[in-house]
Order: structure tokens, then sequence, then C-alpha cells
């Protein structure tokens, strides 16, 4: 059974008088010890689907189990009891630890508010956190601003495993650092999930590190997932056009000066286009794709599209 | 010579079998074998970091103290405000007796008797001794207004801001209706309502204070309740008294702790407005009393108006300065510089 | 000649030196990129050579020479006439370069009459031109809209289009696409590269994305804490750096190749962090380095020629690839 399970979830906002809808009928499952990777552009709801299975953001309609137990009717007490099972890592290491908590305060925070343990278990367990992410245990004493990016960001990995989840949501851990740094805390979050048997939701922008460091990958396009896949079928053999198109997007070495696979702009997430939301920007586009919205199918080896034309188009 | 660079080994060869290999693997094997990137969990562990943490924070803690100390009209604010309180502190040392009673002969000049080095007013009492009194009225009840409406301002503020909606629009409606009315006529009416005593007069000032304060706190929390501080700790499992007063809260303080320090010279002036309109404590000796008692005699002697009347602007002065001085320290992008 | 040439160039705070040191060129019609992380003083480099260095900081030494003229010795008033007319700059955030109260006509306008002296409507009608030329669709509507009627793609279009407006020598773009999606930043790239040729300019593109620079550069100038570390064609640079560091950035990068998965192996890191070389004795890079010898903490190293066009700061891979070179050849 998968760990976690969404099913046609959405989230939608009100903004001004519009209806912003940032996650429109999304379902895919995480098994246990499963790395997915999310992918998207900015404002496709990435960042917003990762904190609507939190419950930081809370659902307008769908469902989310986890370990089969539905999550979105949660009492307040309930879902603090979920939150230590589901775990998230932030994007801007320096914008989600508290600047006026020393760094015991901030690993040993969950520890008290969970009631883990008695106070001197508590240190033992918050200095272990420290080890395990490769930050000296005297930085309990210290304030996050003593911190480089790269151990801003082993100090938010260890406040998300230091309740011992069973899922983390990596809402673009790496986006924020340094080449040299993000390697670093690549390999420590590989490392941790090997060490602890984590699931990850990986969200990124970056095709290059979700093609590095998921097991399976969904392409998340304004507020949907247009197709999914493990790595291996998905980045060998992608079918809808606009992963063709964020695949051949990605600068190459290999092919020097090449023209820009996509023209348009991304549309807004308050006037998503009719039909199939990417036509207006799809080379393959015909009228069935301006009113008719593709339907997610199964093209085997576990990957599915949503596209009426993926199969006419070339491989990649 | 440029026939080399095709044939480098890349650093990457000689360590973990994957990765870019750069060119021939085999050149590499004639030279001594470099070291590999180490490669176990964290590397960095112990040797990087510790030493990192301490070049990148030589400050720490104490970064906002030597930024004010750093910054000389904030020293003078302080060194002002340090003499009115030790003069307030010591006042029953140095002046025992009643500052209201007539001790001389009335209207002496400063300068005219060494007994009284400010003169005498037109009772007869002590200028100086009324000035020293004076200063423990004023602080006293500019601090402890101060404390009052911060205090029912954070409360108001960030419930309003954190939890927003309706308790949100509720609370807003109550601020706007403080602020419709004028704060002055509020204060007047309050004290002539209730006795002019000094905690009603305290409250009173209180009153009429605590909404610009709950407006910056509801503010602050907006802000701050959106950021991914807080929402991890939400995501964590945290409860909104905790997250309210350890997450907030302590974020939110500096623009409250500079709010706080120009209340107290508002509330003195406040206070000192009243007594000079006879509607302060009539058992006790303040700054604006004394200015008020001098007003008839102000074309003969000027000097017992002048006199408290500068010791309200000095140290309403120093108390602003002090707020500058706060306000740049507790703002780390102005005090931190390169 | 280069049409830009920076020799020895220092940039120092008072108690700082961001930039220590740095020489390059840029060639006419030619694309340079400057690489490095955040703190390898590659944006300040920006600043100095067109005098906008932040207040404290001040160019302690050296010289840049654009088309003959130095430009340190320039009086405020001259290099005015410089920026926007030979040399122009976007940034990476199109979001707050553009006045938000000014229509995207009114903005280009001004550079137009300043630099050219054009009338109204002369610079009106080269306004929607240079839209239309940076790919702008219905220039002649979009003249009088406001920057907050345009994605973030089409802002820096506008940015684009304010820079080019004189056909200036040296275009230097920071981090122009680091805001921007990659399908966006496909867009920009090749926009940027096409108005290069049209326009025969030079571009200078200072950015921290290896990919970028791998498929638009010309010559790369890697730089690490203030200095360049190793300088060459983009060829031989991603085939066979000589810098360990620059060998490092590119072991360390996740690519979409083929073999590339957390469960083939971890990627290789760098160990610690570009904070290791604060205190500078010898080259910043041995604290992190996988070669460093004894010598290497105690003197910094000078750039020496591994070929025609091809630098490096590192006297250990210089020396250990050159024999290689004499062994084997």
């Amino acid at each position: 059974m998968a760990l976690l399970s969404v099913e046609n979830l959405r989230a939608h906002y009100r903004d001004g008088g519009a209806t912003l809808r940032a996650v429109d009928d999304v379902s895919f499952q995480i098994a246990a010890g499963e790395t997915v990777g999310l992918v998207g552009e900015s404002g496709c709801g990435k960042s917003t689907l990762g904190k609507t299975l939190l419950r930081l953001v809370n659902p307008t309609s769908g469902r989310i189990l986890f370990d089969g137990q539905e999550v979105g009717g949660l009492s307040e007490r309930a879902l603090r009891q979920y939150r230590r099972s589901v775990q998230m890592v932030f994007q801007d290491p320096f914008a989600s630890l508290n600047p006026r908590h020393t760094v015991a305060e901030i690993l040993g925070g969950p520890l008290a508010v969970h009631g883990v343990g008695d106070r001197k278990s508590r240190i033992g367990q918050t200095q272990d956190a420290l080890d395990r992410v490769g930050l000296p245990r005297d930085a309990l004493k210290r304030y996050p601003h003593e911190f480089s990016g790269g151990q801003r960001q082993r100090l938010g990995i260890a406040r998300a495993l230091i309740l011992q989840p069973r899922l983390v949501i990596c809402d673009e851990p790496v986006s924020a650092l340094d080449l040299s740094i993000q390697a670093q805390i690549l390999n420590l979050l590989s490392r941790m999930k090997a060490d602890l048997g984590l699931s990850y939701l990986f969200i990124s922008h970056d095709l290059s590190v979700v093609r590095y460091f998921a097991d399976r990958v969904l392409v998340m396009y304004l507020g949907r997932i247009v197709e999914s896949g493990s790595w291996r079928s998905l980045w060998s053999r992608p079918l809808h056009p606009y992963t063709r198109a964020l695949i051949d997007a990605v600068p190459n070495p290999t092919r020097r000066r090449h023209a820009a696979p996509l023209s348009g702009d991304l549309p807004s997430p308050r006037q998503i286009p009719s039909g199939c939301r990417f036509h207006p920007r799809c080379p393959l586009a015909t009228a069935r794709c301006q009113v008719e919205e593709p339907i997610s199918r199964a093209v085997g080896d576990g990957q599915t599209v949503a596209c009426h034309h993926a199969d006419l188009s070339p491989i990649h | 010579m440029t026939s080399f660079e095709s044939r480098l080994p890349a650093v990457a060869s000689h360590g973990v079998d994957h990765g870019m290999d750069h060119g021939a693997t085999d050149a590499a094997q004639s030279a001594p074998p470099p070291p590999a990137w180490t490669n176990i969990h964290a590397p960095d562990a112990l040797r990087a970091t510790t030493s990192d943490a301490e070049r990148l924070a030589p400050v720490g803690r104490w970064r906002a103290t030597r930024a004010y100390l750093r910054n000389p009209t904030a020293v003078i604010g302080l060194l002002i405000l340090a003499v009115v309180l030790a003069a307030a502190a010591l006042a029953p040392t140095l002046f025992p007796e009643d500052p209201l009673a007539m001790v001389d002969r009335p209207l002496q000049w400063p300068g005219q008797n060494p007994d009284y080095p400010l003169g005498t007013d037109a009772l007869g009492r002590d200028v100086l001794a009324g000035l020293v009194h004076g200063a423990r009225v004023s602080l006293l009840i500019g601090a402890a207004a101060t404390l009052v409406s911060v205090v029912a301002g954070v409360l108001v503020g960030a419930t309003s801001g954190y939890f927003g909606g309706r308790i949100d629009d509720a609370l807003v409606k109550l601020v706007e209706v403080f602020q419709t009315i004028p704060g002055f006529i509020l204060l007047i009416v309050t004290v002539a309502i209730a006795q002019p005593t000094i905690p009603a007069i305290t409250l009173a000032i209180a009153l009429v204070s605590w909404p610009a304060v709950a407006r910056l706190v509801r503010a602050e929390f907006r802000a701050l309740r959106e950021k991914d501080m807080v929402m991890a700790a939400r995501g964590l499992g945290y409860g909104h008294t905790r997250i309210i007063l350890r997450e907030i809260l302590p974020n939110a303080l500096p623009p409250v702790i500079v709010m706080a320090s120009v209340t107290v010279a508002t509330a003195i002036l406040m206070e000192s407005a009243l007594s000079f309109m006879g509607l302060g404590d009539p058992n006790t000796i303040s700054w604006g009393s004394m200015i008020g008692a001098g007003r008839e005699m102000l074309r003969t002697a000027w000097y017992l108006s002048a006199i408290p009347g500068l010791a309200i602007v000095v140290t309403v002065l120093a108390l602003n300065l002090i707020g500058d001085g706060l306000n740049d320290a507790l703002n780390p992008r102005l005090s931190e510089g390169r | 000649m280069a049409l830009l040439n920076v020799e020895d160039l220092t940039i120092a705070f008072p108690r700082a030196t961001p930039v220590r040191g740095l020489s390059f060129s840029v060639n006419p019609r030619e694309t340079v990129a400057l690489v490095g992380e955040s703190g390898s003083g590659k944006s300040l480099t920006a600043l100095a050579l067109l005098g906008l260095l932040p207040s404290g900081a001040r160019i302690a030494s050296g010289r840049v020479a654009f088309a003959g003229r130095d430009l340190t010795a320039l009086k405020d008033r001259d290099l005015r006439a410089v920026r926007g007319r030979d040399i122009a700059m976007i940034f990476q955030e199109p979001m707050t370069s553009l006045n938000p109260v000014l229509t995207l006509g009114d903005q280009i306008t001004e550079v137009v009459r300043l630099h050219q002296g054009l009338s109204r409507a002369a610079a009106k009608r080269r306004a929607v031109e240079l839209l239309d030329l940076v790919r702008i669709p219905e220039p002649q509507r979009r003249v009088d809209e406001h920057p907050h009627q345009l994605s973030g793609g089409m802002r820096q279009r506008v940015m684009i289009a304010i820079a080019v407006a004189c056909s200036p020598k040296l275009l230097i773009a920071d981090e122009p696409t680091t805001a921007l999606d990659v399908t966006i930043q496909a867009q920009v790239l090749d926009l940027l590269d096409g108005l290069r040729r049209d326009l025969d300019m030079a571009l200078l593109l200072i950015t921290h994305d290896l990919g970028v620079v791998a498929e638009w550069a010309d010559r790369v100038v890697v730089m690490y804490a203030g200095r360049k570390v190793e300088e060459a064609p983009f060829a031989p640079l991603f085939a066979a750096p000589l810098h360990p560091y620059t060998r490092g950035l590119l072991n360390a990068s996740p690519r979409l190749e083929e073999g590339h998965h957390h469960s083939l192996g971890p990627l290789l890191e760098i160990p610690g962090s570009i904070a290791s070389a604060a205190a500078e004795t010898g080259c910043a890079f041995a604290p992190r380095c996988p070669l460093v010898r004894a010598a290497c903490r105690t003197r910094v190293p000078e750039p020496m020629a591994a070929a025609d066009d091809h630098s490096v700061a590192c006297p250990v891979t210089f020396t250990r690839e050159s024999e290689h070179g004499l062994a084997v050849g």
C-alpha cells in the first residue's frame, strides 16, 4: 500500500475577484522508501501542493490519505500527530529558521512540543541530530545567522528529521544554495533516506537536480500533472510536449546556442486556458486541444501522460 | 604544449567511479593518485563548520548593543536619561522635605541664594527640589503608561494579526473607534470623569496610546505569519500560543521597543499638559504643574516656567534620541554594513 | 585589439577585499562569461566596470580600459556618457529594475533622448522599434503599458530593449536569467545572442550557471573568492578543466545525462564552503582542495599560461600536467 495517496486534490484561492486554481485535480501516490520528484515552472502550483499535503494550506476538495488514513478531516490535535510523521524542508534556510532562537531551541522545540523524552534525553537527541547532518555539537549554543547557507540548510534538515518522520516534503531544498553546496546537501538527503528509510516528495524547478534525485517524476503545468513516470522511462522517453520542451530548454554544452524550444509566456494561473492548458504554447496543438481537456492515461511502464497527441510526437 | 589538454586526467576519475570523465584515465595511473573528494556523509563534518561559524559571526548576540554604542547621539540620549533617572531615584535623599512646603522667601531668582540654586517660586518653594521630585512623577507616569499601552497593544495586535479573519475585523474596528476620537480630548474627558490621581492619569494616557501600538504589532504579525519560519513551526505541530509568543513575538518586538521609547516621551508630554491645565494630581508636584504655577508670572519671573520646561524638553529629546538609536541598532540592514 | 581590458583590478571595502588582482579582456563581438558562486566577487566586478560600486567600496588598484580609455580615471560626468551609450548593463531582477509608475515607452525614450537627442515623436517610434527588436508582441500597444502588466520574462526583455537602445559596444548581463523559468531563460538567452550578432556587440555574461556558460559563452573566466582561478575558451574548459575548483564544480553539478542518478552513486562534493577563504594567506581554495600542498597555504598562486588561451592559477595541476605533456609528447 502506498504511504501517501492523493486523490483528485484541488487547492483554489480567492485572489481579488479571480479564483486562483493553484492545484487543480491532482492524483498521485508515494510508496514507502520512494523519492518522488515534482518538477514545474513558477506558478505551476508545486509549492502549494507541498503545503497542502501538510495541511499548511487547506485543500478545496479531494482526498489525502496517509498510511490509509484520511488527513483532510483531521482535528487540530490529530493534525499535530500527523505532522510528526510528515515533515518539510524549506527552500530558503535564511527565512525558515527563527533568527531569535538558538540551535538548541530550534531542534529541541519539536521534541518538547510533542513531549518526546525528558529534558536530558532531548539534549542527547539534538546532539545526535547535529552529528547526523555533519554539524559540530557546539552549534547548539549558536544562532542561525552564525552559519553559512549550506550549514543552515543542514539545520533545516536536522529539524525536519528530529521527530523521525516517514515522509519529508523537500520544497526546493537546494535552489538557494551555491553549486558546490548543492551536491553536499543532495548527498546528505540521499544518505538520510537510506539510513532512516524515508520517503521524499522532492519539489524543484531544476530538471537536472530532479533528474539526479528522483526515483519517480511528476511534471506539473498550471496546477495539473501532465506527465509522470519512473526516472528510467521518463527521461529516456518523455512523451508530453511540455516535458520535452522543459528538457530541451535546459542549457546543454553539447548543443551550442540552440533556439528556445517554446515561444510565449507562461499563462497566469488566474486565467487557465481552455481545453488542454498547454495548447497556446504547444507545437502539436490542434483544434481539439482548444476545447477538450486531455485525461491522464497510462502508456506502459508506469508512465502516464495527459496529451491528445503524445503518440504522434516524434521520439525525442 | 597544446597537446596535453586533451589527455588531462580529471580529478573525478580518481574518486568514486561515476561523474564526468574528462579525459583518459590511463595517463593518471602513472602519477601518484591524489586524494579523492571525500565522500563520507557530510564530509566537512567537524573541519569546516566550526571554524566557518566562528568567522561568520564575530559579533553574535551583542551586535545590536555594539551598534547602539557606536552611535554618539544615542549614547548622549542615554546619558541624559541616566541623569534624570538618577535624580528621580535620589530625590528623597537629596530633598527629604516635602517639595510642596514653603522653605524661604518667595521669588528668589536662580543664583541669588546659594541654598536654593534654582531659586524659589511665588509661594517660597524650592524650585530644584520641585524639579527633582517632579522627575519622579513624570518618569513614573511615562513608564507605567507605556507599559500598560504596550501590553494591551501587543495583546490586541498579536491576536488580530495572527488569526486574521473575523477576530481581526472586530479588533481593527475597536482600534479605529479609539483612533477617530482626538487623543487629547479623550484624555481630558477621562481624567475629568475619574479622580485626578496618578493611577487614573496613567491609565488614561495608556488608553490614548495603545491603539498605535496595536496597529504596529498587527502589521508585524501579519507580515511574519506568512514567513517560512512560521510555516515551519506549524509544520512541526506547534500550537498557536507557542507560535505567537515564542516564534513571532521576539521578531516583532524591535519596532515595538522603538515605539515604546517614543511613547514614554509622549506620555510625559501628556502628563505635563494635564498638570499645566490643573488636571493633574494636586497632591504631587510635577513639571507640568510647575509650569502651570509659573504661568501667572511669566513676565516677571519667567524662570519659574522655563526651568521645568527645559527639563521636559531635554528628557523628551533624550528619549527620542534613544528611540532613533534603537531603531538603527535593531535594524540589521542599517547597522551591519561591511 | 580588445574592447575591454581589465588589468589587476582590486576592489576594497574598509574591512574586506572582495576582488583581488583580477585581469581579463573582452574582444569585440565576443561572449565572455564570468563564472563564480556567491562571494566570488563577480557581480561587484561588473558594477566596478561602470563605476557603480556600492558606497564604501572603491577600486583600490588596477585599470579598466574600454576602447583604449581608462574608465577608472574618468570624471563622473564623462563616465555617465559612457554608461548606456557604449556600455550597457542588465540586472538579475527585472521586477525592481523598472520604474513602476512610468510606462515602458517613457522609460525607453528617456534613454534615447538623453544619449541621442531624438525628438519626442522620434523617440517614441524608436521605442516601438526596440520593443519589436526584443520580440515583444504588439509593441504599438505595449509601449503605453506599465511594468506590472508584464510577466518577468517580458520585463527582462524591456530591460534589454533599454540596454541596447543606443547600440552599445558592450552589454554586461548580471545573472540575466537567474530569476526566470527555464523555458523563458532559453528565450532570453536566445534573444541576447541574436542581438549580440545583429548589433555587433560584445557580451559579458555574469552567472553561476555552468550550463548557461557551456552553451552560450565563447570564453570563460572562473572566479573564486575574488580571484581568477582559470580562464579558457569554453571547449577546453569543459572538456579538460585544470583548476581543482573548476573540476570540482563540474563534478558536483547534477546533469541531464544517462547514468546520473542517486541510485548509481553520490555526487562528487567540494567539501566546506567559500567562507573558508575569508582569511587568505595562500590559495583561497586550499582549505577545500583535494590536491593541496604545503606551499599552497603560504603563497597566492599567479595565473600561468597552460596553453595560448588557457591560464590557470594552480601550480600543482600546472606542473603535474606539464610534466605529463613532456613525458607523453
